[in-house]
């Protein structure tokens, strides 16, 4: 029975990495961008919402509506600017600018906030119960509904994709940059929206760990990017759901392997992400290029 | 620089589209060497040449995917040489690139729907291209990966169309397909002519490209070797402009330029 509740609750976890992980992948299908800054834009998500929710008392769960826009509109204008003058000037150039970027965020909330952990407190509500299945396996209601909105993300995602006029262009461009621009397409105003996504996903992303654990500034790169590329590369690169399952799978092997020994929680989860890179290098879901 | 449009003996009208002098250079290599042409409106104006003449090059320079180092590309009256790609497309100047350029990933229909997302307002609409390509409204839903090479070039014209473009590129149609589906490319053009377009069109296909076009250019190592109508041009001039031997043989043709100034375009 305590085998089944760490697959249970690995898979719910999958959910969160997922999140983690879908802006990554969707910054890399549409614009090449590897964005090693990725983990640290998702902890400057959650120390804007604790700002918000300081400031305005609105209830941690409701954050988003505040900090989603904020990071969105931070990330169509990043995008415009620094990572667009990047990519101008070639990939290696665009992986450095990332790396530097994160560097600076993370040099810069040490600098100006302070090294401690903050989580972001959803106060005496349901979602902090949990109900149990049996007598051995529990789940929390806050990781169950971090699961939920991985899926209602990447349905989305999926959805404005196929079906939206800006989806089609997105999915456009990613194709063929130079033929989109042949078809009146300004890709780069395209980015822009592909990477306003990107962090929006971010900012949830940022906002869910900060409820599920805690925060400080190194958790970016030494967490929440590394689950993100484990889900990303065990799922296949540049495939939504391969996310999803790539997070799933990440989650699972973590849990088996705290089940086994607790100290090899994060160990397992790497195994298993070498072991995919080594006989599945193109990822669980061998789809071409994201559709 | 000279205006050669002052040498032409009808002058009543202004060309649609006007290339003064173009240089365009690939790295140290100078692919144009002040190259102009001057694209009248109706007509079908062809650009031939051998491999490596700098044809492509001028296609994708006046389509704003290269930047000249020095000269001027006009349409209808106004400075577009700084103006960028997508500007241009939304302008009325669509290009079909070479090798099609299909957005893989996406169906027929979702192709033909880019093109169309900043079209201007004129004849051309999606129905309008099924009606003209038959067979494409039955395989809407495909990717175009799955296309032959025939199909994908007839979506790549289509998806140009759509735009409703005053001025379109074609670049090297023929490439890669075989020659009866070239010919049947190449019969659909009377049907897009017949809506007020222009067209300039790059080709490697000389027969081709002299059956089709009411006035051809031929460029050697980025310059212009011979321009005229195809009517005025012989075999032979054809012959020493693209291969870039001794114009002994067309000696005394008025129609032999080796030149860049296209002022042989009087009629």
């Amino acid at each position: 029975m305590a085998w089944v509740n760490a697959v249970i609750q690995g898979i719910l976890t999958g959910g969160l990495y997922a999140l983690f992980a879908c802006g990554l992948s969707l910054m890399f299908g549409v614009m090449k961008v590897v964005n090693l800054a990725h983990g640290d834009l998702a902890v400057i998500g959650a120390y804007v919402a604790l700002g918000v929710i300081t400031v305005t008392h609105i209830p941690a769960l409701w954050s988003f509506v505040i900090v989603v826009p904020i990071m969105a509109v931070l990330g169509y204008g990043l995008q415009r600017t620094l990572i667009q003058a990047a990519l101008d000037r070639g990939v290696l150039i665009t992986l450095l600018v990332t790396f530097g970027l994160s560097v600076v965020i993370e040099s810069g909330l040490l600098q100006f906030i302070n090294a401690d952990s903050h989580s972001l407190g959803v106060g005496e509500s349901i979602i902090t119960g949990s109900f149990s299945i049996g007598s051995q396996i529990q789940i929390p209601y806050l990781l169950l509904l971090i699961f939920a909105v991985a899926v209602v993300v990447l349905l989305g995602l999926q959805y404005f994709l196929s079906l939206s006029r800006y989806g089609r262009m997105i999915r456009a461009v990613a194709d063929d940059q130079e033929a989109a621009q042949l078809s009146g397409i300004d890709y780069r105003h395209v980015f822009g929206i592909a990477a306003a996504i990107a962090f929006g996903t971010v900012a949830l992303a940022g906002i869910a760990y900060g409820m599920y654990s805690q925060f400080s500034p190194t958790t970016g790169t030494d967490t929440i990017l590394l689950f993100a590329f484990a889900a990303v590369v065990i799922g296949g690169l540049g495939s939504l759901w391969g996310t999803l399952l790539g997070g799933i799978v990440l989650g699972v092997a973590q849990q088996i392997g705290a089940q086994i020994n607790q100290a090899d929680q994060v160990l397992a989860g790497y195994i298993v992400f070498l072991l995919v890179l080594a006989l599945r290098p193109q990822g669980l879901t061998a789809r071409r290029a994201q559709s | 620089m000279s205006e050669p449009a002052t040498e032409r003996a009808d002058n009543d009208s202004t060309p649609l589209l006007e290339v003064r002098d173009l240089i365009v250079h690939h790295g140290q290599l100078r692919a144009l060497d002040r190259v102009s042409l001057r694209v009248f409106p109706g007509e079908v104006y062809a650009i031939i040449g051998a491999n490596g003449a700098g044809k492509s090059t001028l296609l994708r320079t006046i389509a704003g995917l290269h930047r000249p180092t020095d000269g001027a590309i006009l349409y209808d009256g106004k400075d577009m040489t700084k103006v960028r790609p997508e500007r241009r497309a939304t302008g009325g100047i669509v290009m079909v690139p070479e090798g099609r350029r299909l957005f893989g990933s996406l169906t027929v229909e979702e192709n033909l729907k880019v093109g169309a997302t900043y079209a201007r307002k004129g004849p051309w609409t999606i129905e309008r291209v099924y009606e003209i390509f038959a067979w494409m409204k039955d395989r809407r839903t495909q990717r175009t990966a799955q296309l032959s090479g025939g199909e994908q070039q007839s979506v790549a014209i289509g998806r140009a169309l759509v735009a409703n473009p005053r001025v379109l590129l074609l670049d090297e149609l023929s490439l890669g397909l075989a020659p009866v589906i070239v010919q049947r490319i190449y019969a659909m053009l009377p049907q897009i002519l017949s809506t007020g377009l222009t067209v300039l069109l790059v080709e490697q296909d000389v027969s081709q490209a002299l059956r089709v076009a009411s006035h051809i250019q031929c460029l050697l190592e980025g310059h212009t070797t011979l321009e005229g109508r195809p009517s005025e041009v012989t075999a032979e001039q054809v012959e020493a402009a693209y291969f870039g031997l001794s114009p002994a043989a067309a000696e005394g043709s008025e129609a032999l330029w080796h030149g860049s100034t296209p002022s042989s375009r009087a009629s």
